[in-house]
């Protein structure tokens, strides 16, 4: 018998066996307030420490209150969720709470957004007692070029070490002191920067306060967007344009590419190009790379190195260059969409519209926190004069575009500016799990065998599973696709080629779960993994649209070659365009 | 021996020694002398006479509850390991003592070692687990030592390690050591700290005997609980069953201190008054005072009253009467313990304590601390009272473990019991039993007064004026309330109030 009856506020049901309280109300649609509990459903990451104690509820026959998110029901169990009893010790809990939180609400970057503050007015806190006189716990605030973490804000909800530790597997997060004293940060109290953090940023994207938020460089685009010297271009990735509605109250999932243009114009920029069309310059030279790996290995060379990995993510790069190092020529040498954007336009670019180096600035639009970190890498510098200039998260790009009192909703529809701006459909995908593989395959497949494609959706590559395996036809050689999303899964595979076990040529990974849709500079989901979906299928949605598909297609790409690169791999290219990595493992030293 | 500890002439009278049964008779790092104390005969006899259900059945029937605080009958508890199936199952002896004060497990295992060694093995033989693993703090480094000789004195005997008394059972012990944490000694935070995670406790169920250390089913009993293991099977359930009250069978080892005239561990048969224990074994309070309180069951436990002095101790009446037995910390008061200050001493042990996993326990101790030292400290209000009442019952409602679950306990029994000593201090800002130095102020009597000015001369502070000859005055703004100007004055001219 795998079921058991029990009865929540005088409502029976009958639930799986193993199933908690809290989620046994939901189907009851009774909603038990819950703050450190968090569950993204379908992707297996469920938070339920127990620790913040606000989801308590009455349990008939037991002599204290029991967490709902994390108490298992069982035959005959009566519960009352909201009891006098239950309101009063929430309040209390609350209060305590509360009584060590800074209330800075004002300035706070999570203000209007934060989990702790929407609870506080859920639970009808008007004054905090004794707040006059309670200590507050006080820490040191990190900063990073990523992350900014204000340990003062913690609550112990336990969600970002959850993610770095058993999603991420990058364990650069645990707790550390204890009781008063006790918040959430790398070993021995260092710093971020010192840690193996890659800067994934899913510790922002889950923290219910503002203890962990983005590294804010509005400041530094209004700044450079106001100097009459500077000419500044902006270039956008494809999961903005899936998730920057949600800023604007717009359902999960709505595209606005063309009102975020519109915006991104409005707001001052000279041009407004696309990530995508750097996307486009990643295939051709990975696509390249794969090919020829595979065209070497196909003729029986053992020496050359596959599967061939991604490298666009740059929290995945850090990754490797943290865990794998002996690995680390492995991975394509491509740079990331980013990287490509901002070489192309420092260079090729800036020599078309007659601008100095240092008088062009790009600021990029990302959903990403790590892709801060990676503009500053020394590699991708050219006399201290970095290719990407500042890269601003869609959360931080939401916020100017409110500030300049600009509503995304009532904007018009415009298109990206030439030549920068075009891009094909595969360029699109490159948002979520699966799509540069996707993208990857439909140029190398038509590459490769010289046959035209007839059917472009790769159904096989697509979805949320954790692990993604097929099998390609290249008209003939069969070919293995891995494709990961999240660390932890992609060390499962790493740890698989590392023992030489890996039956794949080519691997896609990308730290953060869904891909760059659901990155750590994407507007908050609370957890709820449903957005998550939503924000995938506009991007299929936008290439399916596409007049153009396929990268080696985008007419634009083609003249850059002609004009400026000759063909993929060359030595320019090479120079512009792909990178090297770098040993990054911790040797502890202990005295 | 206990008999003779620290020059005291403790009374025998009252007391049974079966946990301390060979401690302070036997050589602790000679297993001769164990075993011609009938060491090892109980696992012999388990061993080769005995199923394994049948030794959970003895100990079941014997009625022993688990001496750590809980008192869950230990019987009970095995048979429960014994049904959950699995490759590897582990014994584990929670030798994490950490009530203040208190130092019974640690006397047993520096004292009689091997009597928790062959107690795991029985369980270990019962529950169907190879492996056992001894917890112990790592400021118990005699204790450490004396286990240490005594496994090796044992594998050498045959009595750990393969093939026990020629039968197919195996069985080992290794020693874990805790760095102090006290939240470690609440079983599924010792379990996380041994292996190797961050102390702190996980929900349960699942319980350890279903998921204990790695996944596995684990058994976890204190020393003491282990300690009575050999001699009940020795002697029979029946007689151990004897031994008691009627749903606490046995003794209890208690650390007796505080204001007593005999301070030390005392063995006592459940049921014994508090009195008996207080009057009669530890002699009464110290320089005959009067009584006022005594406090069992360590930080988690309450404040007990003249009131409760004929109550017989055991695992229930402690628990009705708003304490607890806890590990056996058992500390009197005498009528100069301010009982604020009392609560505010457990709860300041709790809050450095506390893991800080849960919200009202990391943060809710803290401000119950806070009050409590407002209020020692003339600063409280009578609104604080309710307050402190409303806090304390919702941290036990709502923490995640037993530390949180009890950290309330001395403040809700000293409000229930000594509400007027609060009232004193909220509204009358003064300390009656005169602990709390913010509440007192230093007087001159002028009658008495000679003007010696040696009062002024020893004052370290400067608060006190006077021409010689004539009455001094003791300015209370500059007064740091050290009394030494009391203690100066031969003429009984300085009180203070």
């Amino acid at each position: 018998m795998n079921k058991v009856k029990l009865t929540i506020d005088d409502k029976q049901i009958e639930v799986e066996k193993g199933t908690t309280i809290y989620k046994a109300a939901k189907q009851l649609e009774i909603e038990i307030p819950v703050l450190c509990y968090m569950n993204l459903e379908g992707l297996n990451i469920e938070n339920k420490p127990g620790g913040c104690r606000i989801c308590v509820v009455e349990v008939e026959g037991r002599n204290n209150l029991a967490p709902s998110c994390s108490t298992e029901v069982w035959d005959g169990m009566v519960v009352h969720t909201h009891t006098m009893r239950v309101i009063n010790a929430r309040r209390t809990v609350m209060e305590f709470i509360l009584s060590d939180h800074p209330k800075d609400c004002l300035t706070c970057a999570k203000s209007g957004n934060c989990d702790l503050q929407n609870m506080a007015v859920k639970l009808g806190i008007r004054e905090i007692p004794g707040q006059e006189y309670a200590e507050m716990s006080k820490y040191k605030t990190d900063f990073s070029p990523s992350i900014i973490r204000e340990l003062d804000k913690c609550i112990m909800c336990r969600r970002c070490e959850m993610m770095c530790n058993d999603f991420q597997t990058v364990g650069a997060l645990s707790a550390f002191h204890r009781g008063f004293q006790a918040a959430v940060g790398p070993a021995f109290e260092m710093d971020i920067e010192d840690s193996p953090c890659t800067y994934c940023g899913q510790c922002v994207a889950v923290c219910p306060t503002g203890a962990l938020t983005e590294k804010d460089h509005t400041r530094d685009v209004i700044n450079a967007l106001s100097d009459p010297t500077k000419k500044v271009i902006v270039q956008t990735a494809p999961a903005v344009r899936a998730a920057l509605g949600e800023e604007f109250g717009m359902e999960p999932g709505t595209l606005v590419t063309g009102k975020m243009v519109s915006a991104l114009r409005r707001l001052g920029f000279d041009y407004v190009f696309d990530t995508d069309f750097a996307a486009d310059l990643t295939i051709m030279e990975e696509g390249t790379e794969l090919l020829d790996r595979l065209t070497k290995f196909l003729a029986g060379d053992k020496k050359v190195k596959l599967p061939i990995l991604t490298s666009c993510c740059p929290a995945w790069v850090s990754f490797f260059e943290h865990n794998f190092p002996e690995m680390k020529d492995i991975p394509s040498t491509a740079r990331s969409p980013q990287q490509m954007f901002g070489a192309i336009a420092k260079t090729y670019f800036a020599d078309k519209i007659s601008t100095k180096r240092e008088d062009l600035v790009v600021v990029s639009i990302m959903p990403c926190l790590a892709k801060k970190y990676e503009a500053q890498r020394d590699e991708f510098k050219v006399n201290g004069n970095p290719d990407v200039d500042f890269s601003i998260s869609t959360r931080e790009l939401a916020h100017l575009i409110k500030e300049a009192n600009l509503d995304l909703n009532k904007l018009p529809d415009e298109d990206f500016d030439k030549p920068l701006g075009e891009s094909s459909g595969a360029a699109v995908i490159f948002g979520t799990t699966g799509g540069v593989i996707e993208a990857a395959v439909r140029t190398a497949y038509e590459l490769h065998t010289g046959i035209k494609l007839d059917k472009l959706d790769f159904e096989q590559l697509r979805g949320f599973e954790a692990i993604r395996k097929a099998t390609v036809d290249f008209d003939g050689t069969p070919i293995n696709i891995g494709i990961a999303h999240g660390l932890g899964n992609a060390r499962k595979l790493l740890e698989e080629i590392k023992a030489g076990k890996s039956e794949f040529h080519a691997i896609e990974i990308m730290s953060c779960p869904g891909g760059c849709i659901g990155g750590g500079g994407q507007p908050t989901h609370h957890g709820d993994s449903s957005i998550l979906k939503a924000r995938a299928k506009a991007i299929y949605a936008e290439d399916a649209g596409k007049p153009i598909r396929k990268s080696h297609e985008n007419p634009y790409i083609i003249k850059l070659y002609e004009e400026f690169l000759g063909k993929p791999m060359s030595e320019k290219a090479h120079h512009l365009l792909h990178t090297c990595y770098f040993d990054k493992s911790r040797k502890i030293e202990i005295d | 021996m206990i008999t003779n500890l620290g020059g005291f002439k403790m009374s025998q009278h009252k007391q049974i020694r079966i946990a301390l049964n060979n401690c302070g008779v036997i050589d602790p790092e000679n297993i001769k002398e164990y075993i011609a104390r009938d060491g090892y005969v109980a696992l012999g006899k388990c061993l080769t006479e005995m199923k394994p259900q049948d030794v959970i059945n003895e100990i079941k029937e014997s009625g022993l509850r688990g001496r750590g605080g809980g008192g869950f009958p230990t019987g009970l508890k095995w048979e429960i390991a014994s049904k959950n199936h699995a490759d590897q199952k582990y014994v584990v002896c929670n030798a994490d003592e950490g009530d203040p004060g208190a130092f019974m497990d640690r006397s047993i295992l520096e004292g009689d070692p091997h009597a928790v060694l062959e107690a795991m093995a029985i369980c270990g033989y019962s529950m169907g687990a190879t492996k056992g693993l001894v917890y112990i703090r790592a400021e118990y480094p005699l204790a450490i030592k004396r286990l240490k000789v005594a496994i090796e004195q044992a594998r050498e005997y045959g009595l750990l390690g393969k093939k026990l008394f020629e039968t197919d059972f195996d069985f080992d012990i290794e020693l874990r050591y805790g760095a102090g944490a006290f939240v470690c000694g609440e079983e599924t935070s010792l379990i996380h700290s041994m292996e190797g995670l961050r102390g702190e406790p996980t929900i349960k169920p699942p319980y350890p005997a279903e998921k204990g250390y790695l996944g596995k089913p684990t058994n976890v009993n204190n020393v003491e609980t282990y300690a009575n293991i050999p001699i009940i099977l020795r002697k029979g359930a029946s007689w151990f069953n004897k031994i008691g009250t009627e749903k606490s069978k046995g003794t209890k080892v208690f650390a007796l201190a505080g204001k007593v005239k005999n301070v030390g561990l005392v063995e006592v048969p459940m049921g014994t008054t508090l009195r008996e224990v207080i009057y009669e074994i530890g002699g009464g309070i110290e320089n005959d005072k009067k009584f006022k309180a005594v406090q069992t069951g360590g930080p988690s436990g309450g404040c007990l009253t003249e009131k409760h002095l004929d109550t017989p101790i055991d695992f229930d009446n402690l628990l009705a009467a708003g304490s607890m037995m806890g590990s056996g910390g058992m500390i009197v008061m005498d009528e100069d313990n301010c009982m604020v200050s009392v609560a505010k001493f457990y709860l300041d042990f709790t809050v450095e304590e506390s893991c800080g996993k849960c919200s009202p326990c990391r943060i809710g101790n803290k401000r119950l601390y806070e009050l409590l030292d407002r209020i020692t400290q003339g600063k409280g209000e009578l609104s604080d009272l309710q307050r402190l009442r409303n806090m304390s019952l919702v941290i036990k409602d709502t923490s995640l473990c037993g530390l949180g679950q009890t950290s309330p306990n001395p403040v809700l029994s000293t409000l229930d019991n000594f509400y007027d000593e609060y009232l004193a201090h909220v509204t009358d800002k003064k300390c009656p039993s005169g602990e709390c130095k913010d509440l007192m102020t230093y007087f001159v009597i002028e009658e008495n007064c000679v003007g010696c000015t040696a009062c002024a001369r020893v004052c370290p502070v400067g608060a006190i004026t006077g021409e010689k000859k004539e009455v001094h005055y003791i300015n209370p703004e500059i007064c740091i309330k050290c009394g030494a100007c009391e203690e100066r004055c031969k003429f009984d001219a300085i009180i203070v109030k």
